[in-house]
């Protein structure tokens, strides 16, 4: 069991980093809790698995502390931290057999023989490789070898925390649920630590309590899918989760009204008071399944050409074109969708208002 | 689709069948001819079966020369394989210590076969080479001339530090291939260094170990340019090899019946020999525990 605590982390992967670009992480300060499922989410080479490592020890940080239930262990080798990795792709002891690959880390430590085939017995059972245990290890398909490499972190009676490096990328489609079930599983009945990188933000939904969405090397927002989906801290927050992204359009205040162009869009008064007091760039924001399409005019609404309509089965994605730019709305399948041309509606309690990208609030 | 049969591509295969017919086949052919027949002279031939090889099977100095060639190629493996590992683990992993230690390597392999015999010869000379007269002037009597244990020391050192580079240099090349991860696996599976190289890196290696245990053995099996250069196959009989004998056989004493049997029976081992030794390599650890 263990708390991880980041205390001020950079990283930089050049021996004297000069100034901020050097940087693959630039300042990480917080607090993992506990038993938490936590996913690492961001577009690939935003720093997810150097932070990962960071906290498994395979790479010590430029700058800062990591502690593990308030002890510092920066500069602990990984195989000191209670801590266990699964990667991108299965790590396996090829010409060992499942049990020994299980038993592995057990015997580098010197546990005694009769602890190690009850312990190797019950991972094997939770895992559901007791079939497999006197089969060599490299026969194995992607899957299981998967868990056999997880199975080697889950062993170790001492283990508080799993971190995950994208392990579901070389598993078949069809696998990859049942996987990411088993590992859901597995937290709740273990209650572990487990962290978990992915550049996929339907696994990182829907394994993790808690995403966190990294850009650049810097924490953008950590919170749950749903505060990622509904209040997204910054615009990256917004474009990168969902499917097609938040919609944004620059605006200036006028009021309780926002402008967009020459079209006014009325705000409540909470968030236009927020607005007047931030500074920079105006952007309104909105989720496509949100945006409701109307085939007359009404108050507030903007006119916009329908370009294309995607059916996706249960939902179409309407594209829409408005002066200089594109914007999306989602549909349920039922809701008829006006052709050629659609007056625009935004509910103003599902509007945001970001300034310089950030949200205001 | 259509099937299309067409019998001329047959004619796309004619330049390789030319090609390995020339090289390998019709000159093998000949020898073959040879090994069954007795010849004079010119036009004067007389077919004698299978007399040569049995000659050559009975052929008391043949076997002396056959357990002095396995000696030589099993003390060859025995020290050039696990020492090409070692100085392949040794090696820097980046920096200029990479392309320093590779050249430096590689540098004994490309001298001319017979050029490192003339060498060796020279610098183990007890009165003007620099290793032999070392040695004598701290008073250990060492002459590969007149000392039969003297020339194979001599001969074996020879080998080493000439072959025993290419063992690590493809060691080396099979270790770089090891993805990253597996030793961070290994780390946080708190594995010693032993049990790395025992679990990871030796398993990773075997492909390429298998080829530098191949070519290794083939290469000393048919060793002839430096032991000839060196010792002549002397002192007495002592570093006589195969191929030294058959040499002696087919050049000096003109006997190309025997000599052409002898060299069916001595590519027939050295075949045999890799065939077992592939096979075992392909089956270690690969086979099934009930």
């Amino acid at each position: 069991m263990a708390q991880v605590e980041l205390h001020e982390i950079a990283h930089s992967y050049l021996r004297k980093p000069k100034g901020e670009s050097d940087y693959a992480l630039k300042r990480i300060h917080n607090i993992w809790d506990d038993g938490g499922a936590y996913a690492l989410l961001g577009p690939s080479g935003c720093g997810k698995t150097t932070l990962l490592n960071i906290i498994s020890g395979l790479i010590t940080p430029t700058k800062g502390r990591v502690l593990f239930n308030g002890k510092d262990i920066t500069s602990l080798p990984p195989e000191q931290r209670n801590i266990a990795q699964v990667f991108q792709f299965p790590v396996l002891y090829d010409t060992m057999t499942v049990f020994d690959n299980l038993a592995f880390p057990l015997r580098n430590r010197g546990v005694h023989r009769r602890e190690i085939i009850q312990r190797v017995h019950e991972v094997a059972d939770i895992l559901d490789l007791t079939p497999f245990l006197k089969n060599r290890a490299a026969g194995l398909d992607a899957s299981a070898k998967q868990k056999v490499s997880l199975g080697r972190g889950l062993v170790r009676s001492d283990v508080a925390a799993i971190l995950f490096d994208e392990p579901l990328t070389v598993i078949d489609p069809h696998m990859k649920w049942q996987l990411r079930r088993k590992l859901k599983q597995i937290h709740e009945q273990l209650n572990l630590t487990f962290i978990y990188v992915t550049h996929d933000q339907v696994e990182a939904l829907t394994f993790a309590d808690k995403v966190v969405v990294m850009c650049e090397g810097e924490i953008i927002q950590i919170g749950t899918p749903e505060d990622l989906f509904e209040t997204p801290e910054h615009t990256f927050v917004g474009y990168f989760i969902g499917s097609p992204g938040m919609n944004f359009l620059p605006c200036t205040l006028e009021g309780n009204i926002a402008r967009v162009d020459d079209v006014g869009i009325p705000l409540d008064e909470e968030t236009a008071a927020l607005g007047h007091k931030a500074q920079g760039k105006m952007e309104l924001g909105i989720r496509p399944s949100y945006v409701q399409l109307r085939s007359k005019q009404e108050e507030g609404s903007i006119p916009a050409r329908i370009r294309a309509v995607e059916d996706q089965g249960n939902f179409k994605i309407v594209v829409l074109s408005l002066p200089g730019k594109t914007l999306w709305a989602k549909v349920p399948e039922g809701r008829p969708v006006p052709e050629g041309k659609a007056w625009l509606v935004f509910p103003k309690e599902k509007l945001r208002l970001f300034a310089d990208g950030r949200l205001v609030r | 689709m259509e099937k299309w049969d067409n019998n001329k591509a047959w004619f796309l295969v004619l330049p390789v069948f030319a090609i390995v017919a020339f090289s390998a086949v019709i000159p093998l052919m000949t020898v073959v001819n040879y090994s069954v027949q007795d010849i004079f002279g010119p036009g004067q031939r007389v077919f004698v079966g299978a007399e040569w090889f049995k000659a050559t099977l009975a052929d008391r100095r043949l076997h002396e020369a056959l357990w002095r060639q396995f000696l030589f190629s099993g003390l060859v493996l025995l020290i050039e394989m696990p020492l090409g590992v070692m100085i392949a683990l040794a090696m820097p992993k980046r920096g200029w210590g990479v392309s320093f230690s590779l050249v430096t390597l590689a540098l004994p392999l490309l001298i001319p076969w017979n050029v490192i015999g003339t060498i060796w010869l020279i610098f183990t000379r007890p009165d003007i080479g620099l290793f032999g007269s070392i040695i004598n002037s701290m008073g250990i009597a060492f002459d590969h001339t007149a000392s039969p244990l003297d020339a194979w020391i001599t001969l074996m050192l020879m080998e080493v530090w000439h072959w025993t580079p290419l063992v690590a240099l493809l060691a080396y090349a099979g270790l770089r291939a090891i993805p990253e991860v597996y030793y961070q696996a290994a780390k946080i599976d708190g594995a010693s260094a032993w049990a790395t190289f025992r679990y990871i890196q030796l398993p990773k290696m075997r492909g390429v170990l298998t080829i530098a245990l191949l070519l290794r053995f083939m290469d000393s099996f048919l060793i002839y340019a430096e032991p000839f250069v060196l010792t002549g196959g002397g002192p007495g009989n002592s570093t006589t090899f195969l191929s030294i004998y058959l040499v002696k056989l087919a050049v000096g004493q003109f006997d190309l019946g025997p000599a052409a049997a002898f060299s069916i029976i001595y590519f027939l081992i050295v075949l045999a020999l890799c065939f077992v030794f592939y096979q075992v390599l392909q089956n270690v650890g690969r086979g099934e525990k009930a």
